[in-house]
């Protein structure tokens, strides 16, 4: 049976690598829950496709570890009897916002104000199992499953105050967190309900909501919780976790990726005062007194290693077309088919055909990778930044042989990820140092290492074929995308004739999830590509893909960002250029207008204004979608214009934010945002999906102002001139 | 080794023992417990770290402590007072300029030095100005915003 608040896909790889029977125990979860929270009320969301959600060790161990919560879990609620609400999570605060709008669809069914919600996130020893925050998943899933915990709950409230009050539960309502009757009698604080019950109501996705219209805190501009602590510098993120007796870690890196260690000489290091040298295997590190002193002791190492030839950047798209590379599951090939390609193009009147390349970038998270690691008794407590934290605990708990239960992970809100956190590096690092030195250890990456050693968004190879008669019917389509992904990989666009292919190839660089994955790369290649054929048939670009394309949502949007942007009512002057894009991901949906300066002689561009439509369904919170949509417009502005890891025989040769250019102030652009709510539509994520439709907007417009068709992810690292 | 052994922070005498070659951001992180300032990049290129010493912003992360001892320091948790927020803080929260938070204080500090120095900048100087500090979250035009806000609330308010 498949759980409806599950996905059909699951945009990351690596989550399927294990899976275990059900190990579900009414009496068992009763007792975990009220360990971890005393009396009360819990209503749990019970999932019933539980093989896709968890990759645990077997039920056995976990229960002779004292009970972890059951893995068909999916989150839970707790009132207690002084009437606190908190709800239980695995997901992580990134920046993305949930711990706010996650509060509000609580709020919402619970009849309260935000303020009365606490929300226990990303802790693994007080949250059910959660695969990871990803995939935009947290607000069709979590969202989803909370709201229906917080109805059940405002229910089982209901039901508890009709019988306290031996009244009928028609004649009762809740309000502002009180169960009342009318004119106010009786009333019962929810607290006053609770005291002395240790009920456990297990609920599915069945438990009916409120519908979006009549919505009161959820779809509001709700302010961000715990705002306060950020703009005074409080919050503590994972860097800022202080242990007593704790000291500083650090790894001697190798000098290039994939070199292995010969010898290393420790004896200076060790000399130095408070410093102790770890070394095992390939692995070498230090604890110091301060970090300072840390960077002193690595420098302080002699250590001779064997490095591997290893290709360069110039060759690095050859080398990604003529390696595939075996890959099953998520990661794997991907294909379809749909008439003959080779019948529409003679059919059309017009062809095109072109590559796309994609290089690869830098997540930057500006808070890099960083962990405290403390054993105790033998067993392990990390404070970590990840989007995986019961992924990290499973690393962790394998690298020391070790079961899951002993391992603790907590993540604070993090200093950002953008997909490139879903590893444990740091709290592997950390916590081999500190098992070795006896003592709590704080690692943090430097940027250097954050550049080097972490992974990036895979760079790639697009091909694009398509053919259109003359009233702009496209007639043929195909698209071959070797190595950056395949999401997105299909086209919105009708086409008879269609072969869309995905190609694994064998990547030299360590890459991984970035926001919207292949989304970006596969958008700017179609939308790019769609933009040469209305050239070349001389329809407009926006009237061309809108007779192509039978998807309302997408149609609605494009109309949308062109009619805020003004398309198609002035003309561009000399020198700029105006560009249209759009596309769907992640059951979201996206329009941008540019409007950019461009000019060949000075080689400069500079992107003026950003006209973006979106549309994801009921909108939780309408201020903070904003933000995620101008935020991705501008960090996709990076993308799409200038950034570029550069490497060559194993090494990163710009990892230094002096050599790695991301966008600042002053590459931001006028942006005007649109948003189309959808209140009769489920909510979709949000996060990820504005990102993909910036580039070919940008891109086409740099056509219209130059007729220079760029093809390459950045477009123009060095200005216009040397492209 | 020469050591720092006092430091003048958001208005009160800190005494410590570091090493004076030490920087300044790991002091006050890791001895002081003031973690509200980041580290972003270890170059000065990001504004994670930036602090006001002796009133202009200064990226502490490549900052040794040892030029820092004797001179006013003012960081993010010198701001509020008494649970009031800084005009600037307020702004901040009010625009939404801020997403997953890491760099803003390093933004709050940056904004600092740049309304002590201009009470109404317009835009272009904002921009000028801030160009040090990165959010890669991309709040840029929101953190215009909030500048220009506080801005105006603190010539309201005559400071």
């Amino acid at each position: 049976m498949k759980n409806q608040l599950l996905p059909d896909f699951l945009a990351e790889p690596e989550r399927y690598e294990l899976s275990e029977d059900r190990c579900f125990s009414d009496e068992l979860s009763r007792r975990t829950f009220f360990r971890i929270v005393g009396s009360g009320i819990v209503v749990a969301f019970l999932l019933r496709d539980a093989d896709a959600q968890d990759r645990q060790p077997p039920p056995v161990q976990r229960q002779r570890g004292g009970g972890s919560l059951p893995k068909e879990i999916g989150a839970w609620l707790h009132i207690g009897e002084d009437s606190a609400i908190t709800v239980y999570t695995g997901k992580v605060e990134i920046g993305q916002n949930i711990r706010t709008s996650l509060t509000q669809v609580v709020a919402e069914e619970l009849r309260v104000s935000p303020s009365r919600i606490s929300m226990t996130m990303a802790d693994t020893q007080k949250v059910p199992f959660d695969f990871g925050t990803a995939g935009s998943q947290t607000t069709p899933m979590m969202a989803s499953q909370l709201r229906r915990v917080a109805a059940a709950a405002r229910e089982l409230l209901l039901d508890l105050a009709a019988k306290e009050g031996k009244v009928e539960r028609g004649t009762l309502t809740v309000t502002d967190g009180k169960v009342i009757g009318p004119d106010s009698k009786p009333s019962f604080e929810f607290g006053k309900l609770t005291q002395g019950k240790k009920l456990v109501k297990l609920i599915d996705d069945k438990v009916p909501t409120t519908p979006a219209e009549k919505w009161t805190v959820a779809g509001k501009s709700e302010p961000k919780v715990e705002g306060q602590a950020f703009v005074t510098g409080a919050h503590l993120y994972a860097s800022d976790i202080k242990r007593p007796g704790m000291v500083f870690g650090k790894v001697l890196r190798p000098p290039a990726l994939k070199a292995e260690l010969v010898s290393v000489q420790t004896k200076d290091a060790e000399a130095l005062p408070g410093v102790r040298v770890i070394h095992e295997g390939n692995f070498v590190g230090v604890t110091a007194p301060t970090d300072h002193a840390a960077a002193k002791a690595v420098a302080a190492l002699h250590a001779e290693w064997k490095t591997t030839p290893q290709i360069d950047g110039a060759d690095l798209f050859k080398h990604l077309k003529s390696r595939p590379a075996e890959a099953r599951g998520f990661g794997g090939p991907s294909k379809n088919v749909q008439g003959s390609v080779k019948e529409g193009l003679d059919a059309a009147d017009k062809k095109v055909e072109a590559a796309y390349t994609i290089a690869y970038i830098a997540h930057v998270p500006l808070e890099p990778r960083a962990a405290v690691a403390e054993w105790s008794e033998g067993k392990l407590t990390v404070w970590t930044g990840t989007q995986r934290p019961f992924g990290v605990r499973g690393e962790l708990a394998t690298a020391f042989g070790i079961p899951a239960e002993s391992v603790r992970v907590i993540v604070p809100d993090m200093g950002s990820g953008y997909g490139g956190k879903h590893t444990g590096e740091a709290a592997l690092e950390a916590a081999r140092l500190a098992k070795a030195a006896g003592k709590p250890v704080k690692l943090v990456w430097t940027r250097e290492e954050e550049f080097t050693w972490a992974y990036f968004r895979p760079a790639g190879v697009i091909e694009v074929t398509a053919g259109a008669k003359k009233d702009g019917t496209l007639t043929a389509w195909e698209f071959h995308n070797y190595n950056s992904g395949a999401s997105a990989l299909r086209s919105p666009y009708q086409a008879t004739n269609q072969h869309v292919e995905f190609h694994p190839a064998d990547s030299p660089l360590r890459q991984g999830s970035y926001r919207a994955l292949a989304a970006t790369a596969n958008h700017f290649a179609r939308e790019s590509h769609l933009d040469d054929l209305a050239h070349e048939l001389d329809l407009d670009p926006l009237a061309f893909r809108l007779k192509n394309l039978k998807d309302e949502r997408l149609r609605a949007v494009l109309e949308a960002a062109a009619k805020q942007f003004g398309w198609g009512h002035a003309k561009p002057a000399d020198g700029q250029g105006f560009g249209i894009a759009g596309g769907i991901e992640k059951g979201s949906y996206v329009a941008t207008c540019a409007e950019v300066e461009a000019n060949l002689q000075s080689g400069r561009v500079k992107v003026v204004r950003v006209a973006t439509a979106f549309e994801c369904g009921a909108i939780l919170n309408p201020d903070n979608l904003k933000n995620q949509i101008e935020g991705a417009n501008m960090m996709a502005l990076g993308g799409a214009l200038f950034e570029a890891i550069q490497f060559a025989n194993g090494k990163i040769l710009n990892p230094r934010l002096s050599d790695y250019k991301v966008p600042r102030f002053g590459d931001a652009p006028q942006m005007e945002t649109v948003l189309l709510n959808r209140k009769d539509l489920p909510s979709a994520g949000a996060g990820e999906t504005p990102i993909v439709a910036l580039a070919p907007a940008v891109g086409n417009a740099i056509f219209q102002a130059t007729g220079l068709r760029l093809r390459s992810l950045p477009m123009a690292p060095k200005g216009l001139k040397a492209t | 080794m020469p050591t720092v052994k006092e430091l003048h922070i958001n208005g009160s005498k800190r005494s410590l023992d570091a090493d004076s070659e030490r920087s300044l951001l790991s002091v006050l992180r890791d001895d002081l417990d003031l973690t509200g300032s980041k580290y972003g990049c270890g170059e000065g290129s990001c504004g994670a770290c930036t602090v006001l010493l002796d009133g202009k912003p200064t990226r502490s992360c490549i900052t040794p402590v040892g030029s820092a001892e004797g001179k006013p320091i003012g960081t993010i948790e010198g701001l509020a007072h008494d649970g009031k927020l800084h005009p600037i803080q307020e702004a901040f929260l009010k625009t939404g300029a801020l997403q997953c938070g890491y760099c803003t204080p390093g933004m709050i500090m940056s904004a600092m030095g740049l309304l002590s120095k201009e009470a109404e900048p317009d835009r272009d100087a904002i921009v000028r100005f801030m160009g040090g500090n990165i959010c890669r979250c991309g709040t840029y035009p929101r953190i215009i915003t909030a500048i220009e806000q506080a801005a105006k609330a603190l010539k309201g308010s005559g400071k």
